[in-house]
């Protein structure tokens, strides 16, 4: 035992002086002497406090205790029953409020890096090359998965593993949802989300992009003509929300939605070599402080912003974003100004921002949501100069697909009702990921596409054999 | 792939592509758009559908060439492909059959999304009164198409090198002049055009539907580059126009957002006249 070490292993990063200006991966992932030396650390709980912290239930110490005895290729295995994308959750998860936050070491000292030994073990599989996953024969029945997200991604693979015919069908020209246009390459490269999906389609997943569904297809007519069995929709919450102040249409007020999808999904970070412009400024202001605030305010320095600074109404503990992002942020010299919030965004002659009005907030009693409510203090108004403002305050449901399916009960956020398989309020509707629940996460997402893939599965198997009584 | 199955030149900057597109030839409907991406490396292009054929699943696109990216676009020929389409993107414009005459007013380019607009009111029984107006007459097209859906048709040039000399807007003025039934205006063309017929029906009180183009991404709703402010309100055109009621855009805006990308297009312009005819090299 006096092997162990007390301290979990650090991960090992791009300077932040060289990262500021490429986009290439941040955090390097951890050598097999790291990753066996953070492995033994784990001390093999009976009851394991971790993986009730795991959306999926990934069999955490199982894993662990491969990679500990060296045994790479049986913790893939083990990983693999539970998360089909284990490269992508050990990237984005946020271990720190799930997994690791359970996990018994962190009550004396750090839990264990589980996130970390995640990614570990999935980059050495893919390092070896592609493991070829076996269908089960051939079912006869198809199903339709709209939006290629990670919840559309995961119901397909499930399902094509157990023999349907599945068709997935994407809006946009490519497939990964948030993973593709949303997440920037520095911290999720596209080259692991391009590898998923080729795992997807050697499983014989069928790809149909530039569909969306709504105006060029309906869930009726796939389901009444097209002769698919069952639809899943895992459109998710891709509706950049703005904040209805003054100001917020002039020039240089952008979605992050729209300034990371200029980036990522069309390379603008290659323009003119690739044909999307992004704009920027030398003063940048991002509105949040969730992932998506961070992936902008990141994004930013790279493309060479001279100050970005975060602007959030409550206070540091509140931020919603990974641990890990805020600590790389504020490395690579983003700014927070925190308990602030804009009133109004102030433009110049030519219509574009040249200042941001402000209000100062104090932390007061607990809301709803059980963080203390910021307050907004009287007389407290200031100016800040900016002449970009990316504005990263949520998303909501975008209507398209559900508006355009009669009979389909939405909540009045707009959200699908959905229960815990994804069942919906149409038979043979299924439904799961940020659609159902709001903008949360990637392993809810994949959860939800998977629980639905089961529910899918048995929902046809019953009406088979009802048919054929 | 979306295979280029005819391409017309209409003039020296304006062109006119048939791509194959089942999908969205079978759905589309007058007033909507669709999104294309000529290669790899290409900009989203919104482009009105200016006409379909559904037993072909073809669909007509009519394109000024501008920036970078139409140039690019230009530069395919018939039997060519352009990697993405998507569509048909945006809410139809509502037809319905009215107790007087309407008026179409295409302007420049504004033509060729105008013209399904025209077809369609005149298939649901209205006396269909169409305005064409461009720079000069070599800028004009399809005007035996425009006049065999309407009951009149008004050709204008602002340099009177055919038809009426002068502005849609005194063509229009004078129809109303004399018709003051007139029930409803639809409008497409440069921003400035559309708010000079906006300004021109306001006092005639005559309700007016304008066809905004602002800069557009995705054409879902996902991104918000498309924000428009209309009687107050922010709307996000892919999705809840393109069509608005024309007296309540904010017009000096939407002209304001178009300029955002201006310095970045002159660079992509640049480049582009940098590198031999051939297009992109990808040698940056
Ligand atoms: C910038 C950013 C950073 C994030 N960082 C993290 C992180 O670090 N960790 C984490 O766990 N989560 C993170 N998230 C959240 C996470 O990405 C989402 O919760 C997750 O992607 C939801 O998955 P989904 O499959 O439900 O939807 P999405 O990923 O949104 O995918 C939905 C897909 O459906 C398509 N679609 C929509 N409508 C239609 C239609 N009508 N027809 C056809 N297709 C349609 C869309 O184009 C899209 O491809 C982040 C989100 C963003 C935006
Ligand atoms: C709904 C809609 C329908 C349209 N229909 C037609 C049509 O039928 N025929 C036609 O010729 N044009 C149409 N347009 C305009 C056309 O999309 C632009 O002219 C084109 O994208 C310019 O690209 P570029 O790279 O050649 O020019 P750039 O040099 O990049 O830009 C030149 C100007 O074009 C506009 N523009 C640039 N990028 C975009 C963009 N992504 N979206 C919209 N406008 C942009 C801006 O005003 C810009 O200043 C439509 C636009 C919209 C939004
Ligand atoms: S999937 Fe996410 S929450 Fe579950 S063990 Fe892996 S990193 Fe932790
Ligand atoms: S709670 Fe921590 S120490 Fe216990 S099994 Fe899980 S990872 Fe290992
Ligand atoms: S073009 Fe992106 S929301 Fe309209
Ligand atoms: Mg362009």
């Amino acid at each position: 035992m006096s092997l162990k070490e007390k301290i979990r292993q650090e991960m090992p990063c791009q300077d932040p002086q060289v990262r500021r200006a490429n986009f290439d991966e941040v955090a390097l992932g951890y050598t097999e002497e790291q990753a066996v030396k953070e492995a033994a650390r784990c001390i093999q709980c009976k009851k394991p406090k971790c993986r009730e912290g795991c959306p999926v239930e990934v069999l955490i110490p199982d894993f662990i205790k491969a990679v500990a005895e060296r045994d790479f290729a049986g913790a893939a295995v083990k990983l693999k029953e539970k998360n089909a994308l284990p490269a992508i959750c050990g990237r984005v998860c946020p271990q720190e409020s799930q997994c690791e936050e359970k996990c018994i070491l962190g009550i004396k000292s750090e839990p264990v890096a589980i996130g970390r030994l995640e990614r570990f073990v999935a980059d050495w599989e893919m390092a070896q090359g592609a493991s070829a996953t076996e269908a089960a024969p051939a079912k006869g029945a198809k199903v339709a998965v709209i939006g290629a997200g990670p919840a559309g991604l995961t119901c397909a693979a499930e399902l094509a593993k157990l023999g349907y015919a599945v068709t997935v069908f994407e809006a946009l020209h490519t497939a990964g949802g948030v993973l593709m246009y949303g997440i920037p390459e520095f911290r999720l490269p596209k080259a692991i989300v391009d590898k998923e999906i080729a795992n997807l389609r050697q499983l014989g997943v069928e790809l149909q992009f530039n569909v969306v569904i709504g105006p060029s297809m309906t869930v009726e007519e796939l389901m009444n003509e097209q002769g698919y069995a069952a639809v899943f929709l895992g459109t998710g919450a891709g509706l950049p929300n703005f904040m209805g102040i003054p100001g917020e249409n002039l020039c240089g007020v952008f979605s992050a939605n729209e300034f990371l999808t200029r980036t990522n999904l069309m390379k603008g970070f290659r323009f003119p070599e690739y044909g999307t412009p992004v704009k920027l400024g030398r003063k940048v202001a991002v509105l949040g402080a969730g992932n998506v605030a961070m992936d902008a305010a990141r994004t930013a320095v790279r493309l060479g912003a001279e100050e970005v600074t975060i602007v959030y109404r409550r206070s540091d503990k509140e931020m919603p974003a990974r641990a890990e992002e805020i600590e790389h942020a504020r490395e690579e010299g983003v700014q927070f100004k925190l308990l602030t919030n804009p009133v109004e965004i102030i433009g110049d002659e030519n219509g574009w921002v040249k200042a941001m009005k402000c209000l100062r907030y104090e932390l007061g009693e607990p809301d709803a949501s059980g963080r203390r409510k910021p307050v907004a203090i009287p007389g407290s108004e200031f100016v800040m100069d900016m002449d970009t403002v990316i504005v990263a305050i949520g998303t909501g449901p975008n209507p398209l697909a559900t508006k355009s399916t009669a009979g389909l009960e939405l909540n009045r956020r707009g959200n699908i009702v959905a229960d815990e398989e994804g069942r919906t309020s149409i038979p043979g509707v299924f439904a799961g990921g940020d659609i159902v629940t709001g903008a949360a996460t990637v392993i809810l997402a994949m959860g939800a596409g998977k629980k639905a893939a089961q529910a899918i599965d048995a929902y046809i198997t019953a009406k088979a054999a009802e048919a054929a009584n | 792939m979306y295979p280029i199955v005819r391409k017309e030149i209409l003039s020296a900057s304006v062109k006119l592509f048939d791509l194959k597109a089942p999908l969205v030839a079978a759905k589309a409907k007058a007033g909507q758009f669709f999104i294309l991406r000529s290669d790899e490396k290409g900009e989203r292009i919104p482009l009105t559908i200016a006409d379909f054929d559904r037993e072909q699943g073809t669909i007509t696109a009519i394109f000024q060439e501008i920036g970078a990216g139409t140039r690019l676009l230009g530069q395919l020929e018939a039997g060519d492909a352009v990697l993405d389409v998507v569509g048909p993107l945006g809410v139809p414009s509502e037809i319905e059959r009215f107790d007087g005459p309407v008026v179409v007013v295409g302007g420049g380019v504004g033509i060729a999304p105008i013209y399904p607009i025209a077809r369609a009111l005149k298939e649901a029984g209205n006396r269909v009164v169409s305005i064409i107006g461009a720079r000069n007459k070599e800028l004009l097209f399809w005007e035996e198409k425009m006049a065999a859906v309407s009951d009149e048709l008004i050709v204008c040039t602002d340099d009177g090198s055919y038809g009426r000399k002068g502005f849609v807007t005194d063509a229009l003025k004078d129809f109303y002049e004399a018709n003051k039934d007139l029930q409803r205006v639809w409008a497409i063309g440069p921003m400035p055009m559309m708010r000079a017929i906006a300004n021109t029906t306001r006092p005639m009180g005559v309700h007016t539907i304008v066809s905004m183009n602002p800069l557009m991404m995705d054409g879902t709703g996902m991104c918000g580059a498309c924000r428009v402010l209309v009687g107050g309100e922010t709307k996000f055109a892919c999705v809840d126009g393109p069509e608005f009621d024309g007296h309540l855009v904010d017009f000096d805006l939407a002209l304001k957002r178009l300029t955002i990308y201006r310095d970045e297009e002159k660079r992509a312009l640049a480049a582009l006249e940098h590198h031999h005819e051939g297009g992109r090299c990808g040698c940056h």
